[in-house]
């Protein structure tokens, strides 16, 4: 592989790793807060699932980069402008409607994605996905369930819903815009191609909050730029609590 | 109104051909939830293939109190265990 390709592929799996690092974090600072103990639980094992995969990435583009960085140094020690999660998954627990229409945008999408790289040439990311894939499915069923549950419950309920759907519905486009390194690895066939998805995860997207008796908001201005590392005020604060340990202790052991 | 979740009893079965056993309970609104928690709860950690919810409500206990006209008069009735059979080799795992 040539050197530029490789630069990308590590670009790449950064661009893979840091959304589920990104949301899992945040999910993570709902363990012991969540809603009922059941749901705490369910929550942190989604955010658990996340971490896992974020290791694989993280090893993989360890070894690609092959200049003595390790998978802690790579989630840990980049500056913020440096990640590249989208702005979806940085957004705030508000509430428990926030988490869930968070978790579900990013699910829908997340499914998609690894349907695709199930069938990438690089085999290595072709196991994470496999793996990933199971994992994450059962993320959109357990989502999508309280999706419905709450859109079409109560009248709270249902507000709450909509007001969520209605703040981060503009930060799911950003998902499928691809930035070059993406355009770059859809070409080669290691990445997915992100255009073509987009039309489908409209539609499912669409269809559920349907069912949720939630309205689909119109007319709205779509925000982009954490994917290349323009985040919004609220990653500064994740990555204080997130890069804790190893900025006051460096090269801390767990 | 109760505004708390009703109690589920939750059963796993651990491995195809065993019997689902009763593992413990949690809250939930509904079956489907129940089932998700079941499976968040008390399947973390390769427990089960399968899962059956039974909201506690529709189970039926036996009376505490009656514990000694029930149970107590099996006690003194060995010959109601099959153990004065003599059994052939080729059969294990009695």
């Amino acid at each position: 592989m040539s050197d530029i390709n490789k630069e990308a592929l590590y670009d790449y799996l950064l661009l893979l790793g840091d959304n589920s690092m990104i949301l899992g974090q945040r999910l993570g600072e709902l363990c012991g807060h969540g809603p009922e103990l059941e749901t705490d639980i369910a929550l942190t094992n989604i955010s658990l699932d996340l971490f896992g995969q974020v290791r694989n990435y993280f090893q993989y583009a360890a070894e690609v980069v092959a200049d003595g960085r390790t998978e802690d140094d790579i989630a840990m020690l980049r500056k913020e402008h440096e990640y590249k999660s989208s702005l979806l998954v940085e957004q705030p627990n508000t509430d428990f409607a926030y988490v869930i229409v968070r978790q579900n945008f990013f699910d829908h999408y997340h499914y998609m994605l690894l349907s695709k790289l199930v069938d990438s040439k690089d085999e290595q990311i072709v196991a994470v996905a496999k793996k990933s894939i199971k994992e994450v499915e059962y993320h959109l069923d357990f989502s999508s369930t309280w999706v419905k549950r709450l859109g079409d419950g109560t009248e709270e309920s249902r507000q709450r819903m909509q007001d969520a759907v209605n703040e981060l519905y503009r930060f799911t486009r950003e998902l499928f815009k691809p930035t070059e390194t993406e355009e770059r690895m859809a070409n080669l066939g290691i990445g997915a191609d992100l255009p073509s998805m987009e039309e489908d995860y409209y539609k499912q997207l669409h269809a559920l909050l349907e069912e949720a008796t939630l309205e689909v908001p119109q007319g709205e201005v779509f925000q982009y730029g954490g994917k290349e590392g323009r985040h919004s005020e609220y990653m500064g604060y994740i990555l204080t609590d997130f890069q804790f340990m190893q900025r006051a202790y460096p090269n801390m052991k767990w | 109104m109760n505004k708390e979740w009703p109690i589920w009893e939750i059963f796993i079965r651990s491995k195809n051909g065993l019997d689902h056993r009763h593992v413990g309970s949690l809250h939930a609104a509904d079956a489907e939830m129940a089932i998700q928690n079941a499976r968040d709860v008390y399947t973390r950690r390769q427990e089960g293939v399968s899962i059956w919810v039974v909201e506690s409500k529709h189970i039926t206990a036996s009376n505490p109190e009656k514990s000694g006209e029930y149970f107590e008069p099996a006690k003194d009735k060995v010959y109601r265990h099959p153990t004065f059979y003599k059994l052939p080799d080729e059969l294990k795992h009695m």
